[in-house]
Protein backbone atom coordinates (compact mmCIF):
# COMPACT_ATOMS: atom_id res chain seq x y z
CA UNK A 1 0.00 0.00 0.00
CA UNK A 2 1.27 3.64 0.37
CA UNK A 3 2.62 3.79 3.84
CA UNK A 4 6.24 3.49 2.53
CA UNK A 5 7.55 4.26 6.03
CA UNK A 6 5.29 7.17 6.50
CA UNK A 7 4.34 8.08 9.67
CA UNK A 8 0.60 8.16 9.73
CA UNK A 9 -0.03 9.81 12.99
CA UNK A 10 2.37 12.52 12.72
CA UNK A 11 1.39 15.91 14.52
CA UNK A 12 0.75 17.68 10.93
CA UNK A 13 -1.83 14.87 9.84
CA UNK A 14 -3.90 14.83 12.81
CA UNK A 15 -4.16 18.45 12.80
CA UNK A 16 -5.14 18.91 9.23
CA UNK A 17 -7.30 15.46 9.63
CA UNK A 18 -9.19 17.40 12.28
CA UNK A 19 -9.14 20.35 10.04
CA UNK A 20 -11.39 19.09 7.85
CA UNK A 21 -13.70 17.64 9.88
CA UNK A 22 -14.02 21.11 11.74
CA UNK A 23 -14.35 22.79 8.20
CA UNK A 24 -16.62 20.06 6.78
CA UNK A 25 -19.16 20.50 10.15
CA UNK A 26 -18.97 24.27 9.75
CA UNK A 27 -20.05 23.98 5.84
CA UNK A 28 -22.60 21.84 6.65
CA UNK A 29 -24.11 24.34 9.87
CA UNK A 30 -23.91 27.13 7.61
CA UNK A 31 -25.60 25.83 4.80
CA UNK A 32 -28.69 25.49 7.20
CA UNK A 33 -31.34 23.44 6.79
CA UNK A 34 -29.76 22.29 3.08
CA UNK A 35 -27.53 20.51 5.28
CA UNK A 36 -30.23 18.41 7.23
CA UNK A 37 -32.43 17.35 4.46
CA UNK A 38 -31.36 13.77 5.12
CA UNK A 39 -33.03 14.37 8.94
CA UNK A 40 -35.99 15.58 7.23
CA UNK A 41 -36.78 13.10 4.50
CA UNK A 42 -36.21 10.57 7.14
CA UNK A 43 -38.66 11.72 9.69
CA UNK A 44 -41.14 12.61 6.62
CA UNK A 45 -40.55 8.80 4.99
CA UNK A 46 -41.23 7.18 8.24
CA UNK A 47 -44.68 9.22 8.98
CA UNK A 48 -45.64 8.27 5.56
CA UNK A 49 -46.22 4.70 6.70
CA UNK A 50 -49.07 4.63 9.65
CA UNK A 51 -50.46 6.80 6.89
CA UNK A 52 -50.39 4.36 4.38
CA UNK A 53 -50.85 0.86 5.68
CA UNK A 54 -53.08 2.05 8.48
CA UNK A 55 -53.64 2.45 11.93
CA UNK A 56 -53.99 -1.28 12.64
CA UNK A 57 -51.28 -1.39 16.22
CA UNK A 58 -50.37 -5.07 15.92
CA UNK A 59 -48.94 -4.37 11.77
CA UNK A 60 -47.26 -1.52 12.64
CA UNK A 61 -45.32 -3.38 15.56
CA UNK A 62 -44.65 -5.97 13.06
CA UNK A 63 -43.12 -3.40 10.64
CA UNK A 64 -41.54 -1.22 12.69
CA UNK A 65 -37.77 -2.42 13.17
CA UNK A 66 -37.82 -2.83 9.54
CA UNK A 67 -39.54 0.58 8.20
CA UNK A 68 -36.99 2.84 10.72
CA UNK A 69 -34.05 1.25 8.98
CA UNK A 70 -34.82 0.90 5.68
CA UNK A 71 -35.81 5.39 5.68
CA UNK A 72 -32.84 5.57 7.62
CA UNK A 73 -30.61 3.78 4.73
CA UNK A 74 -32.55 5.95 2.04
CA UNK A 75 -31.76 9.34 3.38
CA UNK A 76 -28.20 8.35 4.20
CA UNK A 77 -27.69 7.61 0.40
CA UNK A 78 -29.65 10.93 -0.46
CA UNK A 79 -26.91 13.27 1.52
CA UNK A 80 -23.64 11.20 0.19
CA UNK A 81 -24.27 13.03 -3.14
CA UNK A 82 -22.08 16.15 -2.46
CA UNK A 83 -19.80 14.37 0.11
CA UNK A 84 -16.83 15.26 -2.31
CA UNK A 85 -18.95 16.74 -5.74
CA UNK A 86 -18.48 20.62 -4.07
CA UNK A 87 -14.57 19.85 -3.62
CA UNK A 88 -14.07 18.57 -6.65
CA UNK A 89 -16.03 21.00 -8.67
CA UNK A 90 -14.24 24.06 -6.88
CA UNK A 91 -11.34 22.75 -6.66
CA UNK A 92 -10.71 22.09 -2.95
CA UNK A 93 -10.34 18.16 -3.89
CA UNK A 94 -6.88 18.99 -5.38
CA UNK A 95 -5.89 21.48 -2.55
CA UNK A 96 -6.18 18.64 -0.06
CA UNK A 97 -4.47 15.98 -2.20
CA UNK A 98 -1.55 18.33 -2.38
CA UNK A 99 -1.87 18.22 1.60
CA UNK A 100 -0.26 16.39 3.71
CA UNK A 101 -2.79 14.01 4.55
CA UNK A 102 -2.68 10.75 2.72
CA UNK A 103 -6.12 10.27 1.08
CA UNK A 104 -7.03 7.08 3.05
CA UNK A 105 -7.26 9.86 5.84
CA UNK A 106 -8.79 12.32 4.19
CA UNK A 107 -11.97 9.84 3.53
CA UNK A 108 -12.11 9.12 6.92
CA UNK A 109 -12.17 12.21 8.03
CA UNK A 110 -14.97 13.90 5.44
CA UNK A 111 -16.91 10.19 6.11
CA UNK A 112 -16.74 11.07 10.17
CA UNK A 113 -18.10 14.61 9.71
CA UNK A 114 -20.84 13.27 7.26
CA UNK A 115 -21.78 10.73 9.74
CA UNK A 116 -21.89 13.46 12.51
CA UNK A 117 -24.26 15.67 10.25
CA UNK A 118 -26.39 12.81 9.15
CA UNK A 119 -26.52 9.73 11.25
CA UNK A 120 -26.49 11.35 14.46
CA UNK A 121 -29.16 13.24 13.78
CA UNK A 122 -30.94 10.49 12.73
CA UNK A 123 -30.51 8.50 15.78
CA UNK A 124 -31.94 11.19 17.73
CA UNK A 125 -34.58 11.06 16.20
CA UNK A 126 -35.30 7.38 15.54
CA UNK A 127 -36.64 6.82 18.98
CA UNK A 128 -39.08 9.01 18.83
CA UNK A 129 -40.50 7.50 15.24
CA UNK A 130 -40.46 4.47 16.77
CA UNK A 131 -42.83 5.68 18.90
CA UNK A 132 -45.46 6.83 16.01
CA UNK A 133 -45.12 2.79 14.85
CA UNK A 134 -46.12 1.69 18.23
CA UNK A 135 -42.59 -0.53 18.65
CA UNK A 136 -42.79 -2.55 21.53
CA UNK A 137 -40.75 -1.28 24.50
CA UNK A 138 -37.85 -3.86 24.62
CA UNK A 139 -36.36 -2.53 21.36
CA UNK A 140 -35.63 0.89 22.02
CA UNK A 141 -32.01 0.18 23.14
CA UNK A 142 -30.90 -2.07 20.82
CA UNK A 143 -32.29 -0.04 17.94
CA UNK A 144 -29.89 2.78 19.17
CA UNK A 145 -27.19 0.51 19.60
CA UNK A 146 -27.53 -1.03 15.94
CA UNK A 147 -27.85 2.42 14.76
CA UNK A 148 -24.97 3.70 16.28
CA UNK A 149 -22.98 0.42 14.71
CA UNK A 150 -25.19 0.94 11.54
CA UNK A 151 -24.86 4.40 10.13
CA UNK A 152 -21.19 4.79 10.42
CA UNK A 153 -20.76 1.96 8.51
CA UNK A 154 -23.45 2.84 5.93
CA UNK A 155 -21.40 6.71 6.01
CA UNK A 156 -18.17 4.44 4.91
CA UNK A 157 -19.89 2.35 2.54
CA UNK A 158 -21.61 5.33 1.15
CA UNK A 159 -17.70 7.06 0.54
CA UNK A 160 -17.09 4.53 -2.49
CA UNK A 161 -20.02 5.28 -4.59
CA UNK A 162 -19.15 9.10 -3.79
CA UNK A 163 -16.15 8.88 -4.57
CA UNK A 164 -16.78 6.81 -7.97
CA UNK A 165 -19.38 9.34 -9.38
CA UNK A 166 -17.66 12.45 -8.17
CA UNK A 167 -16.73 13.50 -11.94
CA UNK A 168 -20.46 12.91 -13.05
CA UNK A 169 -22.20 15.61 -13.20
CA UNK A 170 -25.46 13.87 -11.90
CA UNK A 171 -24.32 10.83 -9.75
CA UNK A 172 -27.14 10.62 -7.65
CA UNK A 173 -28.83 7.84 -8.62
CA UNK A 174 -26.00 6.10 -9.86
CA UNK A 175 -24.50 6.36 -5.99
CA UNK A 176 -27.71 4.68 -5.29
CA UNK A 177 -27.35 1.37 -7.44
CA UNK A 178 -23.67 0.96 -6.46
CA UNK A 179 -24.28 1.47 -2.78
CA UNK A 180 -27.00 -0.23 -2.17
CA UNK A 181 -26.57 -3.42 -2.56
CA UNK A 182 -23.43 -3.30 -0.59
CA UNK A 183 -25.34 -2.02 2.45
CA UNK A 184 -27.98 -4.86 2.62
CA UNK A 185 -25.81 -6.78 5.16
CA UNK A 186 -25.79 -4.25 7.15
CA UNK A 187 -29.65 -3.81 6.69
CA UNK A 188 -30.56 -7.27 7.33
CA UNK A 189 -28.44 -7.66 10.63
CA UNK A 190 -29.82 -4.28 11.83
CA UNK A 191 -33.13 -5.23 11.12
CA UNK A 192 -32.40 -8.68 12.56
CA UNK A 193 -30.99 -7.49 15.76
CA UNK A 194 -33.90 -5.38 16.64
CA UNK A 195 -36.44 -7.72 15.81
CA UNK A 196 -34.31 -10.08 18.09
CA UNK A 197 -34.72 -8.37 20.66
CA UNK A 198 -38.38 -7.52 20.12
CA UNK A 199 -39.31 -11.33 19.33
CA UNK A 200 -37.30 -12.85 22.20
CA UNK A 201 -34.76 -14.15 19.87
CA UNK A 202 -31.90 -12.36 21.04
CA UNK A 203 -29.91 -9.20 19.76
CA UNK A 204 -26.45 -10.26 21.03
CA UNK A 205 -25.11 -12.30 17.51
CA UNK A 206 -26.74 -9.78 14.78
CA UNK A 207 -25.01 -6.85 16.77
CA UNK A 208 -21.60 -8.39 16.62
CA UNK A 209 -22.19 -9.26 12.98
CA UNK A 210 -23.00 -5.48 12.63
CA UNK A 211 -20.21 -4.36 14.47
CA UNK A 212 -17.77 -6.31 12.30
CA UNK A 213 -19.68 -4.77 9.20
CA UNK A 214 -18.66 -1.64 10.84
CA UNK A 215 -14.65 -2.41 11.37
CA UNK A 216 -14.33 -3.77 8.25
CA UNK A 217 -16.10 -0.71 6.43
CA UNK A 218 -13.99 1.51 8.20
CA UNK A 219 -10.77 -0.41 7.10
CA UNK A 220 -12.06 -1.02 3.32
CA UNK A 221 -13.93 1.45 2.23
CA UNK A 222 -11.35 4.23 2.87
CA UNK A 223 -8.73 2.48 0.58
CA UNK A 224 -11.39 1.60 -2.10
CA UNK A 225 -12.89 5.37 -1.86
CA UNK A 226 -9.26 7.07 -2.04
CA UNK A 227 -8.18 4.88 -5.12
CA UNK A 228 -11.58 6.24 -6.89
CA UNK A 229 -10.31 10.03 -5.84
CA UNK A 230 -6.94 9.55 -7.63
CA UNK A 231 -8.61 9.14 -10.71
CA UNK A 232 -10.94 11.81 -10.18
CA UNK A 233 -7.92 14.71 -9.88
CA UNK A 234 -6.23 13.58 -13.05
CA UNK B 1 9.76 14.24 5.26
CA UNK B 2 12.46 12.92 5.32
CA UNK B 3 13.38 12.54 1.75
CA UNK B 4 13.03 16.61 1.03
CA UNK B 5 13.71 17.96 4.75
CA UNK B 6 16.64 19.22 3.75
CA UNK B 7 15.64 21.70 1.70
CA UNK B 8 15.79 24.82 3.70
CA UNK B 9 19.70 23.79 4.12
CA UNK B 10 21.47 23.54 1.08
CA UNK B 11 22.99 27.24 0.51
CA UNK B 12 25.21 26.26 -2.58
CA UNK B 13 23.13 26.77 -5.06
CA UNK B 14 22.24 23.24 -6.95
CA UNK B 15 22.03 22.58 -10.79
CA UNK B 16 18.95 21.46 -11.62
CA UNK B 17 16.44 20.73 -9.35
CA UNK B 18 13.56 20.32 -11.02
CA UNK B 19 13.94 18.34 -14.54
CA UNK B 20 11.53 16.81 -17.18
CA UNK B 21 13.09 14.85 -19.67
CA UNK B 22 11.25 13.86 -22.94
CA UNK B 23 7.56 14.37 -20.97
CA UNK B 24 4.48 13.36 -22.98
CA UNK B 25 1.05 13.41 -22.08
CA UNK B 26 -1.67 11.05 -24.15
CA UNK B 27 -5.36 11.33 -22.95
CA UNK B 28 -7.42 9.09 -24.46
CA UNK B 29 -6.44 8.53 -27.98
CA UNK B 30 -4.97 12.09 -28.05
CA UNK B 31 -1.67 13.28 -27.79
CA UNK B 32 -1.77 16.58 -25.54
CA UNK B 33 1.97 16.82 -25.52
CA UNK B 34 4.64 15.69 -26.39
CA UNK B 35 8.64 15.46 -25.97
CA UNK B 36 8.58 18.34 -23.08
CA UNK B 37 12.54 18.68 -21.81
CA UNK B 38 13.49 21.54 -19.40
CA UNK B 39 15.70 21.60 -16.35
CA UNK B 40 14.79 24.76 -13.50
CA UNK B 41 17.81 25.18 -11.24
CA UNK B 42 16.94 27.27 -7.88
CA UNK B 43 15.56 30.07 -8.05
CA UNK B 44 14.58 29.94 -11.60
CA UNK B 45 11.27 30.43 -13.41
CA UNK B 46 9.30 28.74 -16.52
CA UNK B 47 7.19 30.79 -18.71
CA UNK B 48 4.87 28.60 -20.52
CA UNK B 49 3.01 29.82 -23.51
CA UNK B 50 1.21 29.38 -26.53
CA UNK B 51 -2.79 29.51 -27.73
CA UNK B 52 -5.68 28.12 -26.16
CA UNK B 53 -6.06 24.33 -25.96
CA UNK B 54 -2.06 23.65 -26.38
CA UNK B 55 -1.46 21.26 -23.44
CA UNK B 56 -0.58 24.17 -20.81
CA UNK B 57 -3.15 23.12 -18.40
CA UNK B 58 -2.12 19.47 -18.64
CA UNK B 59 1.85 19.94 -18.60
CA UNK B 60 1.17 21.88 -15.36
CA UNK B 61 -1.30 19.20 -13.80
CA UNK B 62 2.12 16.53 -14.39
CA UNK B 63 4.10 18.90 -12.74
CA UNK B 64 2.15 18.87 -10.12
CA UNK B 65 1.33 15.65 -9.88
CA UNK B 66 -2.26 14.98 -10.30
CA UNK B 67 -1.27 13.39 -13.69
CA UNK B 68 1.25 10.60 -14.80
CA UNK B 69 2.85 11.28 -18.07
CA UNK B 70 2.47 8.53 -20.44
CA UNK B 71 6.45 8.86 -21.03
CA UNK B 72 9.11 10.41 -19.80
CA UNK B 73 10.27 11.17 -16.72
CA UNK B 74 9.80 14.24 -13.99
CA UNK B 75 12.49 14.58 -11.49
CA UNK B 76 12.89 16.24 -8.43
CA UNK B 77 16.48 16.79 -6.84
CA UNK B 78 18.13 13.31 -7.91
CA UNK B 79 15.17 10.81 -7.76
CA UNK B 80 12.18 10.64 -9.65
CA UNK B 81 8.98 12.09 -8.32
CA UNK B 82 7.14 9.03 -8.90
CA UNK B 83 8.88 7.29 -6.03
CA UNK B 84 7.23 8.90 -3.92
CA UNK B 85 4.64 10.54 -5.10
CA UNK B 86 2.73 11.68 -1.92
CA UNK B 87 5.45 13.90 -0.53
CA UNK B 88 6.25 15.59 -3.71
CA UNK B 89 3.05 16.84 -3.77
CA UNK B 90 3.26 18.49 -0.62
CA UNK B 91 5.96 20.77 -2.25
CA UNK B 92 3.98 22.01 -4.55
CA UNK B 93 1.75 25.33 -4.74
CA UNK B 94 -0.66 24.76 -7.43
CA UNK B 95 -3.18 27.56 -8.61
CA UNK B 96 -5.69 26.07 -11.42
CA UNK B 97 -8.68 27.55 -12.91
CA UNK B 98 -10.61 26.96 -10.47
CA UNK B 99 -10.93 28.90 -7.42
CA UNK B 100 -11.78 27.04 -4.61
CA UNK B 101 -13.68 29.19 -2.54
CA UNK B 102 -16.44 28.17 -1.05
CA UNK B 103 -19.48 30.27 -0.37
CA UNK B 104 -19.91 30.62 3.17
CA UNK B 105 -16.32 29.91 5.09
CA UNK B 106 -14.96 33.63 5.21
CA UNK B 107 -11.14 34.50 3.59
CA UNK B 108 -9.14 34.22 6.52
CA UNK B 109 -10.99 30.72 6.80
CA UNK B 110 -10.21 29.70 3.72
CA UNK B 111 -6.59 30.67 4.06
CA UNK B 112 -6.25 28.80 7.77
CA UNK B 113 -7.44 25.50 6.54
CA UNK B 114 -5.54 25.67 3.19
CA UNK B 115 -2.59 26.19 5.73
CA UNK B 116 -3.36 23.10 7.98
CA UNK B 117 -3.61 21.01 4.91
CA UNK B 118 0.01 21.17 4.46
CA UNK B 119 0.42 20.93 8.38
CA UNK B 120 2.16 24.24 8.90
CA UNK B 121 1.78 26.96 11.40
CA UNK B 122 0.45 29.24 9.14
CA UNK B 123 1.06 32.96 8.33
CA UNK B 124 -2.32 33.89 7.20
CA UNK B 125 -2.35 37.00 8.12
CA UNK B 126 0.67 37.79 6.71
CA UNK B 127 -0.66 36.52 3.41
CA UNK B 128 -3.80 38.75 3.54
CA UNK B 129 -1.80 41.82 4.55
CA UNK B 130 1.10 40.91 1.55
CA UNK B 131 -1.77 40.32 -1.12
CA UNK B 132 -3.89 43.93 0.20
CA UNK B 133 -7.01 41.41 1.15
CA UNK B 134 -7.21 42.61 4.96
CA UNK B 135 -9.98 44.47 4.62
CA UNK B 136 -11.74 41.14 3.30
CA UNK B 137 -10.50 38.73 5.95
CA UNK B 138 -14.14 38.23 7.52
CA UNK B 139 -16.23 38.26 3.98
CA UNK B 140 -17.47 35.43 3.13
CA UNK B 141 -16.89 33.50 -0.01
CA UNK B 142 -20.23 34.04 -1.63
CA UNK B 143 -19.67 38.14 -1.90
CA UNK B 144 -16.10 37.80 -3.57
CA UNK B 145 -15.48 39.06 -7.28
CA UNK B 146 -14.06 36.63 -9.79
CA UNK B 147 -10.41 39.11 -9.26
CA UNK B 148 -10.80 38.99 -5.29
CA UNK B 149 -11.39 34.82 -5.42
CA UNK B 150 -8.24 35.00 -7.90
CA UNK B 151 -6.24 36.91 -5.24
CA UNK B 152 -7.38 34.41 -2.30
CA UNK B 153 -5.75 31.79 -4.30
CA UNK B 154 -2.67 33.91 -4.73
CA UNK B 155 -2.26 34.98 -1.02
CA UNK B 156 -2.37 30.77 -0.54
CA UNK B 157 0.91 30.94 -1.80
CA UNK B 158 2.54 32.69 0.38
CA UNK B 159 0.05 31.72 3.44
CA UNK B 160 2.63 28.58 3.71
CA UNK B 161 6.13 27.56 2.39
CA UNK B 162 6.01 25.31 -0.61
CA UNK B 163 9.12 25.68 -3.19
CA UNK B 164 7.50 24.95 -6.12
CA UNK B 165 4.78 27.01 -7.66
CA UNK B 166 2.50 26.33 -10.64
CA UNK B 167 0.54 29.04 -11.70
CA UNK B 168 -1.95 28.46 -14.65
CA UNK B 169 -3.13 31.56 -15.62
CA UNK B 170 -2.94 33.53 -12.66
CA UNK B 171 -3.45 36.92 -14.57
CA UNK B 172 -7.01 36.28 -15.80
CA UNK B 173 -9.01 37.92 -13.85
CA UNK B 174 -6.72 40.43 -11.75
CA UNK B 175 -6.32 43.86 -12.35
CA UNK B 176 -2.93 46.09 -12.96
CA UNK B 177 -2.64 46.61 -9.83
CA UNK B 178 -2.62 42.94 -8.42
CA UNK B 179 -0.76 41.88 -11.17
CA UNK B 180 2.00 43.77 -10.62
CA UNK B 181 1.75 42.52 -6.95
CA UNK B 182 2.09 38.84 -7.82
CA UNK B 183 5.05 39.91 -9.89
CA UNK B 184 6.51 40.81 -6.85
CA UNK B 185 5.78 37.81 -4.75
CA UNK B 186 7.13 35.79 -7.68
CA UNK B 187 10.45 38.01 -7.52
CA UNK B 188 10.72 37.40 -3.68
CA UNK B 189 9.83 33.69 -4.05
CA UNK B 190 12.91 33.13 -6.86
CA UNK B 191 14.78 34.91 -4.31
CA UNK B 192 14.58 32.43 -1.16
CA UNK B 193 15.36 29.82 -4.03
CA UNK B 194 11.64 28.82 -5.22
CA UNK B 195 10.71 27.51 -8.73
CA UNK B 196 8.33 29.59 -10.54
CA UNK B 197 6.20 27.94 -13.35
CA UNK B 198 3.73 30.33 -14.66
CA UNK B 199 1.27 28.95 -17.68
CA UNK B 200 -0.27 31.74 -19.60
CA UNK B 201 -1.85 32.98 -23.00
CA UNK B 202 -1.41 36.31 -22.32
CA UNK B 203 1.81 38.86 -21.90
CA UNK B 204 3.14 38.31 -18.26
CA UNK B 205 6.14 39.74 -16.76
CA UNK B 206 8.96 37.17 -15.48
CA UNK B 207 12.49 38.54 -15.78
CA UNK B 208 15.13 36.03 -17.10
CA UNK B 209 12.65 33.46 -17.35
CA UNK B 210 13.23 30.07 -19.29
CA UNK B 211 10.31 30.08 -22.00
CA UNK B 212 8.77 27.11 -23.45
CA UNK B 213 6.52 27.92 -26.14
CA UNK B 214 4.39 25.18 -26.99
CA UNK B 215 2.92 26.61 -29.79
CA UNK B 216 6.36 25.91 -32.19
CA UNK B 217 5.68 22.51 -31.30
CA UNK B 218 3.20 21.95 -32.11
CA UNK B 219 3.01 22.86 -35.46
CA UNK B 220 5.25 20.48 -36.32
CA UNK B 221 2.80 17.56 -35.15
CA UNK B 222 0.61 19.88 -37.17
CA UNK B 223 1.94 19.23 -40.50
CA UNK B 224 1.47 15.14 -39.84
CA UNK B 225 -2.03 15.70 -38.48
CA UNK B 226 -2.66 17.67 -41.70
CA UNK B 227 -1.41 15.17 -43.81
CA UNK B 228 -3.27 11.91 -42.24
CA UNK B 229 -6.94 14.44 -42.12
CA UNK B 230 -6.11 14.69 -46.05
CA UNK B 231 -5.63 11.38 -46.49
CA UNK B 232 -8.45 10.53 -44.85
CA UNK B 233 -10.61 12.92 -46.24
CA UNK B 234 -9.57 12.18 -49.80
CA UNK B 235 -10.62 8.22 -48.70
CA UNK B 236 -14.12 9.98 -48.09
CA UNK B 237 -14.60 11.43 -51.10
CA UNK B 238 -14.83 8.22 -52.97
CA UNK B 239 -17.77 7.11 -50.89
CA UNK B 240 -20.69 7.75 -52.50
CA UNK B 241 -24.25 6.16 -51.43
CA UNK B 242 -23.59 2.38 -52.99
CA UNK B 243 -21.80 1.85 -49.67
CA UNK B 244 -24.57 1.98 -47.85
Amino acid sequence: MVMKGKNYLSGNNSASFVAIFKRDIRLALRNGIGSFIAVIFFVITVTLFPLAVGPELNLLTRVAPGVLWVCALLSTMLSLDSLFREDFEDGNLEQIVLGVLPLELVVLSKAFAHWVTTGLPLIICAPVLAVLLNMSGKGFIVLILSLLLGTPALSMIGTVGAALTVSLRRGGVLIALLVLPLSVPILIFGVGAVEGAIFGLGERSPLLILAGGFVASLVLAPIASAAALKMAVE
Amino acid sequence: MELYGGYMNIDNKQKGELKANNLTCVRGEKTIFSKVNFTLSRGEALLVTGPNGIGKSSLLRVLSGFLKPSKGELSWRDGSVYQNIEEYRTLVHFVGHSDCIKSSLTVFEHLLFWSRLRGNSSSAYEALERTGLLNLAQTPGRFLSAGQKKRVSIARLISTYSPLWFLDEPTVTLDADSEKKLEELIIDHRSGGGIVVVATHSKFRLDQALNLDMGLKAIEEDESEKQKLKTYENKNKQDTWEEW
